[in-house]
């Protein structure tokens, strides 16, 4: 019970961290919220708005247009994020970061530009049953659009892909796989390294949902050999809007673009383009330039933080959590092995997800009641619908005892209504 | 004068009565004849199908199943018990008041019966797609029936039937 004082990488206490973040003051009159959604999305830090803001008043203009000294500043801390990308991903060049809407924009650039160009046929792609959507349907159309087989693997029971699984789904006609890097209700992860040489060795790449891994460690891309890497600011202390695709340089350079534009362009004459190189040529239009720029803010905040604080965290919190929701016999957790991801799936027995949801609303607790964007992973479960707590390294082990709480009051349902 | 504990507490036994024991509950084994609408709110997970069977002028039954938390599953309850029986007239105009009461405006709480528990619902906008769900239901069937007689589809009197499939738009939740 009794664990050492946590410090951040730059030496700072979790105290002094919660006061970064506007959204977890009080505010006059009103209890601080309690954020147990951050799988959905992360709070995000003062500097991080401050950042945006600064680009807005400051040198808001477009990037990569025209000569002026002011273009140019805007210009440069555009694209500096692009490298500070691939460098905190452990990518070898910044050119193999494409900035995207979000993670299922990334992963729906692979399916269009990499897959109708590679799949036939007859081919085969790999996912597993708890992908996101997001990781799910661009494959099921891509399967669709070019007559090829959409092969499904079960995850062990503890919701990891494990390299005998993959190896067991694999055959020469596999083109691509496609797995979460880490699950979003379940929190399994998935040893990507071993996974992706697997891939390799049938002739496949590895595309990874990293949209929940990056949340939980640093990645090593390069190290790893994944051939795609997707995830979305707005889940690591960025704002919404804005994605991060890796791929490999030789890979990139060899898709088509797959939207047209401005930007994206080489020559344009009457009849027929040509278009810029990657990662230029999937950037067609104006970009999030200002979410770009707070990303980039989002990743130096992240490395004051430090992985180690956010995992030591995470896992200290989630094993309270978990360890409590086990103490009640109205609790059913469907995954009670995960604590390190900080992703808990439970239900209370006879009482509907929505119904229970109600009631830590009540009580200023946000947390997620539905399919998660995951019907493949409640099919896997048998059920309908799952409560989900999804804690952070800015969370309390005080917040968890009030949820452990009012989870006891979960069948007073009704009382919301009066 | 009942005190309000005593109203909530009334309302809470009605509440959960319907929820535990829904009316008409279970669809037709045979739906020819039935209109039948299918809503899901995709964003929740809530899932309703609500049938009507329609004479002339009478809705002779409704049934209804589906799959939601009790606000959903005890409103379709309630308004299914309140609808059967009642013309298309009486019906629209308890549809009417209905959603005035979830969206805080003034109605008739004598036009409600049962449904009339779930007043608290105004005050919980982020539920109201909940108890609304059944009752829009049977509002799009109603609609789909006088249109097909407007196009001359059923001169017998008897609807002919037919069958919706939805997903409600989240927009309608939110204010302008
Ligand atoms: C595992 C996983 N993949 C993909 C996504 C999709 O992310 P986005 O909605 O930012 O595209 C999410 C986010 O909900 C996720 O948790």
């Amino acid at each position: 019970m009794n664990n050492p004082p946590l410090l951040t990488q730059d030496g700072r206490t979790l105290a002094e961290v919660r006061a970064d973040f506007p959204m977890l003051q009080a505010s006059e009159n009103e209890r601080p919220l309690i954020y147990f959604n951050s799988g959905a999305t992360s709070l995000k830090p003062e500097s991080v708005l401050q950042a945006m803001t600064e680009y807005y008043r400051s040198y808001g203009v477009n990037v990569a247009r025209g000569v002026d000294a002011i273009g140019y500043k805007a210009t440069n801390a555009f694209e500096s994020v692009r490298a500070q990308t691939a460098h905190f991903i452990g990518a070898r060049q910044a050119h193999e970061i494409v900035f995207t809407r979000n993670t299922t924009e990334a992963l729906n650039l692979i399916a269009y530009s990499y897959g109708d160009a590679h799949v036939e046929a007859g081919d085969e792609i790999v996912v597993s049953e708890t992908e996101h959507h997001a990781n799910y349907v661009p494959w099921q159309e891509l399967a669709k659009r070019r007559r090829a087989k959409l092969i499904v693997v079960k995850p062990d029971s503890n919701g990891t892909v494990t390299p005998a699984l993959l190896e067991a789904a694999l055959s020469p006609r596999t083109k691509i796989v496609a797995l979460f890097h880490v699950s979003n209700v379940l929190g399994a992860s998935n040893d990507l390294k071993a996974l992706a040489a697997l891939a390799h060795t049938a002739g496949a790449v590895l595309v990874a949902d990293g949209a929940q891994g990056i949340v939980h460690s640093r990645p090593a891309v390069a190290d790893w050999d994944v051939d795609f890497y997707a995830f979305s600011a707005h889940k690591l202390c960025g704002p919404t809007g804005l994605g991060l695709l890796y791929g490999k340089q030789t890979l990139l350079a060899e898709m088509a673009p797959w939207q047209f534009g401005g930007e994206m362009i080489d020559v344009v004459d009457v009849f027929d383009s040509t278009f810029a190189e990657a990662p230029q040529r999937f950037e067609a239009g104006t970009m999030a330039i200002a979410e770009v720029i707070g990303w980039g803010e989002a990743m130096r905040y992240i490395d004051r933080i430090g992985y180690d604080f956010i995992h030591t965290q995470n896992l200290r919190l989630a094993t309270r959590l978990v360890e409590g929701l086990q103490r009640l016999d109205t609790v059913e957790i469907y995954n009670p092995h995960n604590a390190a991801n900080a992703v808990v799936a439970y239900n209370i027995k006879g009482v509907h997800p929505h119904d229970a949801a109600g009631i830590y609303d009540r009580e200023g607790i946000s947390i997620r009641a539905g399919h998660h964007c995951n019907q493949p992973t409640m099919r896997f479960l048998g059920v309908q619908s799952t409560l989900r707590a999804s804690l952070s390294f800015y969370n309390t082990p005080e917040e968890v005892d009030h949820f452990l709480e009012v989870s006891t009051k979960a069948g007073d349902f009704l009382d919301v209504l009066f | 004068m009942t005190s309000s504990s005593d109203q909530s507490n009334l309302f809470r036994q009605i509440i959960m009565d319907h929820y535990k024991n829904p009316r008409n509950k279970g669809l037709a084994s045979d739906p020819r004849g039935y209109m039948t609408v299918h809503l899901k709110n995709p964003s929740c997970g809530d899932d309703l199908t609500v049938q009507l069977l329609v004479e002339g002028e009478v809705i002779r039954e409704i049934r209804q199943s589906g799959e939601g938390c009790s606000i959903c599953c005890a409103s379709a309850s309630m308004m299914s018990e309140l609808l059967e029986s009642s013309t298309i007239s009486e019906a629209t105009e308890v549809i009417r008041n209905f959603n005035l009461m979830v969206k805080a405006e003034p109605f008739d709480e004598e036009a409600i019966g049962d449904a009339l528990s779930l007043q608290g619902v105004s005050h919980l906008p982020q539920r109201v797609k909940c108890a609304t769900l059944g009752w829009q239901a049977t509002e799009r069937g109603l609609e789909r029936i006088r249109q097909n007689r407007l196009a001359g589809e059923d001169s017998t009197g008897l609807s002919q039937g037919g069958h919706i499939d939805a997903d409600v738009e989240k927009e309608e939740n939110y204010e302008a």
